[in-house]
C-alpha cells in the first residue's frame, strides 16, 4: 500500500470511476456468461469484458501512474490494443470449431438413426 | 484521496472475483467442452484485469508485465484449445 503519496483530486476520482466502471462491467459480461442458455449465445457476453472493461480498467491504470509520476505512462494501451485485436480471432476459431462439433453430431445422430430403420 | 482510491480499488477486486467466480461455474459446470473453453477466456482476461487493479492499489508497475503475459500466454492457450476442439491435434 501506498501511503504518503497523494494524487489530484480530478485524476482520483477518474481513477476510481473508471476502475470502478470497468470492473462493473466486466462482471456484467460474466455474469451473462452464467445466465445465457445456448453457447451461442454464451460466446457473445464475455467480450464485453474483453473490450470496455480492460480498456476502461488500463485508462484508470494510466491516469494513476501518470499522475503519480507525473509523466505520461503508456504502457498499458499495449493490453489494450493486444485484447481489442486478439478476442475476435478467438472467438471466431471457437465457434468454428463449435459449428464442425455440432454438425459431426448431427450426422452421426442421423447415421445412427438410419442404421436403426434398415 | 488515497483512501478513496484504496476503497475502489478494494470495491473493484471484489467485482472482479465475482467475475472469475462466474467463469469458474462456466469451466466446471459447462455443458460441452466449448463452453469450458469460454468460461476459461474470459477467466484470464478477468485474471488479467484484478492484476492491473492490483498494480494501482500497490503503485508499482512490476504487475503491468504479468498481465501481459497473461494475456498474451491465454491468447495462445485458447486458441490452441480451440484448434483441439476442431482437428483433435493442436500442430499437424
Amino acid at each position: 500500500m501506498n501511503e504518503g503519496t497523494e494524487v489530484p483530486l480530478l485524476s482520483g476520482i477518474l481513477t476510481a470511476t473508471l476502475l470502478i466502471g470497468g470492473a462493473a462491467i466486466t462482471l456484467t459480461g460474466s455474469l451473462g456468461l452464467l445466465r445465457l442458455r445456448s453457447f451461442y449465445e454464451r460466446v457473445h457476453a464475455p467480450t464485453l469484458g474483453t473490450t470496455l472493461g480492460t480498456t476502461c480498467v488500463a485508462l484508470a491504470s494510466i491516469i494513476y501512474f501518470s499522475t503519480l509520476g507525473s509523466r505520461p505512462v503508456l504502457h498499458e494501451l499495449l493490453i489494450v490494443v493486444f485484447i481489442t485485436a486478439t478476442t475476435p480471432i478467438t472467438l471466431m476459431v471457437l465457434v468454428r470449431a463449435a459449428v464442425f462439433r455440432d454438425e459431426s453430431e448431427i450426422e452421426r445422430t442421423s447415421a445412427g438413426r438410419a442404421e436403426n430403420e434398415r | 484521496m488515497s483512501t478513496m482510491i484504496t476503497w475502489s480499488v478494494t470495491a473493484a477486486q471484489i467485482l472482479l472475483g465475482f467475475a472469475m467466480a462466474c467463469a469458474t461455474f462456466r469451466i466446471v459446470w459447462g455443458p460441452r467442452a466449448q463452453d469450458r473453453v469460454v468460461g476459461f477466456d474470459s477467466l484470464y482476461v478477468n485474471a488479467m484485469l484484478l492484476l492491473l487493479a492490483f498494480g494501482i492499489r500497490s503503485g508499482s508497475t512490476l504487475y503491468f508485465e504479468a498481465a501481459l503475459i497473461i494475456a498474451l500466454f491465454g491468447f495462445v492457450s485458447t486458441v490452441a484449445l480451440a484448434k483441439f476442439l476442431l482437428r483433435g491435434e493442436v500442430i499437424e
